[in-house]
């Protein structure tokens, strides 16, 4: 029995995502310039093998500040959606398992999650206890929580008319029990699924809230803000506005296109083609 | 209907009241004191206590927040602290400027999502439909404010075609709309690219039901076909998609208003986070949520209109 291929988003989610985490990742250990060393007299440098992106209107050198970036970026992104993740994934198990006024209870606070968009309720949380990137942290991970609360509710409520559930029932496992050995394995490919999904938004509300200037304060460096600092600069120094809003685009399309790759392994009916 | 409508309109309320519990509390009673963000950590005990006076916070927190939501209901969100005008005052005189914006933005993105998704449906497998699905993977993932700074970059700084920024005022229609014109741009592209995929995925479902093969096989032209038979019976989960939008689209503006220095809701509530004035930013979050949940709200009717059989279900 021949293997069918991996589906071609799969494959190019995964190589844009490993070299951006690939970067992030290297930028802990080596950076080919001190990411905030100022150099005013190399300011606007063009690329060249001394500065491969050319510098900013500081003279510090752009590639080195937007690997720094990639790792402030994917740290946020990974620490909010596991945060959101957990609760909400935790959330949607309760709602399943206890069904009633339970069940009722979550999925109104989910309903009410939605009231929100994403960027208002950062914009909220911003404003109440001042811009960083622990609250834009705390406000990704808020905002995911109801979208994780659906999701491993509508999963699990599948999960829990399966024999094997009225079997460990039977065998007097109790809500808890069966939860966690049972339900939680198999609710994990539409919760990893919609994580993959979701780092890609978190990618793209870090970077919306650094340009307004709610998220990565200075010296630290993250893609929006170096996109903040470029808008100024417009005239004499197009180029800075160009990279960091590559970086974004590669990551968010990374994760993006592994999400889409990941359902249709997960799920083959999503992506069976139809008739015209 | 009523039944329904009446179901309907007693969850906005409630929704809408426990939106402004949420917004009230994350403002008052989460850590962090509003008096002594305003005045600065060096303020003095005295000054800070005389303000906490003025603005009411000396209270128990269920009285403030049961006089600001009567005081809102009647369009009283209090006093700016750093523009000393009421905050209804701002938010009339801005409203127009965001409820436009958004509206362009929506109207584009609709247009352009519709021809979009309709096109890659009708050369399903084809190029023409890689072509639309390509676009639209890289429209999701391309940051609405970098796209504006594209923009501006090409059609203000190098064709010099359109302003880079700034608002005439409705006083000269013409140069009021040629300044929208790059905003809804950039909030359109990115948004059309998500309804897009909807579109196509929504009438690919349509387009292998025996009627549409029977009306190809009685010779109608392909063009009455998608337009006329296709989209309509496509049209709900769209909707459902361009409701959700309108509530993306809104927060978008925050951004874009910012960009191009539009001077709407999203330009104020930054403004007023700079300036630290929590009451205006209270009011317009509030504002903001109000209008995601009315959009909502709207989705809702708009499903029963377009298919009657859903409101046994909705109600």
């Amino acid at each position: 029995m021949t293997r069918s291929p991996l589906p071609a988003n799969l494959v190019i989610g995964a190589i844009l995502v490993a070299l951006v985490i690939g970067v992030a990742l290297l930028s802990t250990i080596w950076t080919p310039y001190d990411h905030a060393a100022l150099d005013i007299a190399h300011k606007f440098q063009g690329a060249s093998p001394a500065h491969w992106l050319g510098t900013d209107q500081l003279g510090r050198d752009v590639v080195s500040q937007l690997m720094v970036a990639a790792g402030n970026s994917m740290v946020v992104a990974v620490t909010a959606v596991l945060i959101g993740g957990t609760i909400g994934t935790a959330l949607g198990l309760l709602a399943s398992a206890r069904g009633g006024w339970v069940e009722d209870l979550v999925m109104r606070l989910s309903d009410l999650g939605f009231a929100f968009p994403a960027l208002l309720f950062a914009i909220m949380l911003a404003a109440a206890f001042g811009p960083s990137l622990p609250n834009v942290v705390i406000a990704i991970a808020f905002i995911n929580i109801p979208v994780f609360a659906r999701v491993a509710r509508a999963s699990a409520n599948q999960i829990w008319t399966r024999e094997y559930v009225f079997a460990a029932r039977a065998a007097g496992l109790g809500q808890f029990a069966i939860s966690r050995d049972h339900v939680l394995p198999n609710i994990a490919a539409p919760v990893i699924v919609q994580a993959t999904i979701e780092f890609a938004l978190a990618i793209l509300i870090e970077a919306a809230l650094s340009y307004l200037g709610l998220g990565a304060q200075p010296p630290a460096p993250s893609w929006g803000r170096m996109l903040s600092e470029a808008q100024t600069l417009m005239y004499i120094a197009p180029h800075l506005a160009i990279y960091p809003g590559l970086a974004i685009v590669t990551a968010v399309l990374g994760f993006g296109l592994l999400g889409d790759g990941l359902r249709d392994i997960s799920d083959p009916r999503l992506s069976r083609e139809r008739p015209a | 209907m009523s039944l329904f409508l009446f179901r309907r309109i007693a969850g906005l309320i409630l929704t809408l009241l426990a939106v402004s519990v949420v917004v009230f509390v994350s403002m008052n009673v989460l850590p962090g004191d509003p008096v002594l963000t305003i005045l600065g950590l060096d303020s003095t005990e005295d000054a800070r206590a005389a303000l906490r006076q003025q603005l009411g916070l000396d209270k128990p927190i269920v009285g403030q927040y049961f006089t600001w939501i009567f005081n809102a209901l009647q369009g009283d969100f209090g006093i700016s602290y750093s523009y000393g005008v009421p905050v209804s005052d701002l938010i009339r005189e801005r409203i127009p400027m965001t409820l436009s914006l958004a509206f362009c933005g929506m109207a584009l993105t609709t247009v352009l999502a519709l021809v979009l998704g309709i096109s890659a449906a009708s050369n399903h497998k084809r190029p023409g439909d890689w072509g639309v699905m390509l676009i639209s993977q890289l429209g999701i993932a391309i940051p609405a404010f970098w796209l504006s700074m594209l923009l501006v970059m090409l059609f203000a700084v190098k064709l010099r075609w359109l302003p880079p920024g700034g608002f005439p005022g409705w006083g000269e229609p013409l140069l009021a709309l040629r300044s929208l014109i790059l905003p809804s741009v950039a909030l359109a592209l990115v948004q059309s690219a998500v309804l897009a995929r909807v579109t196509r995925s929504s009438a690919l479902e349509v387009i292998r039901l025996d009627y549409v093969r029977t009306a190809r096989a009685s010779g109608f032209s392909r063009h009455r076909i998608l337009w006329r038979h296709v989209l309509p019976n496509a049209l709900i989960p769209i909707v459902t998609i361009v409701g959700l939008q309108f509530a993306a689209l809104v927060s978008g503006t925050i951004v874009i208003e910012n960009v191009f220095y539009l001077p709407g809701l999203g330009r104020l509530i930054f403004q007023s986070i700079s300036n630290r004035d929590l009451f205006t930013v209270q009011a317009l979050v509030m504002m903001f949520a109000l209008i995601v949940v009315l959009a909502n709200f709207l989705v809702d009717i708009a499903y029963v209109l377009i298919d009657p059989r859903l409101k046994g279900r909705t109600t």
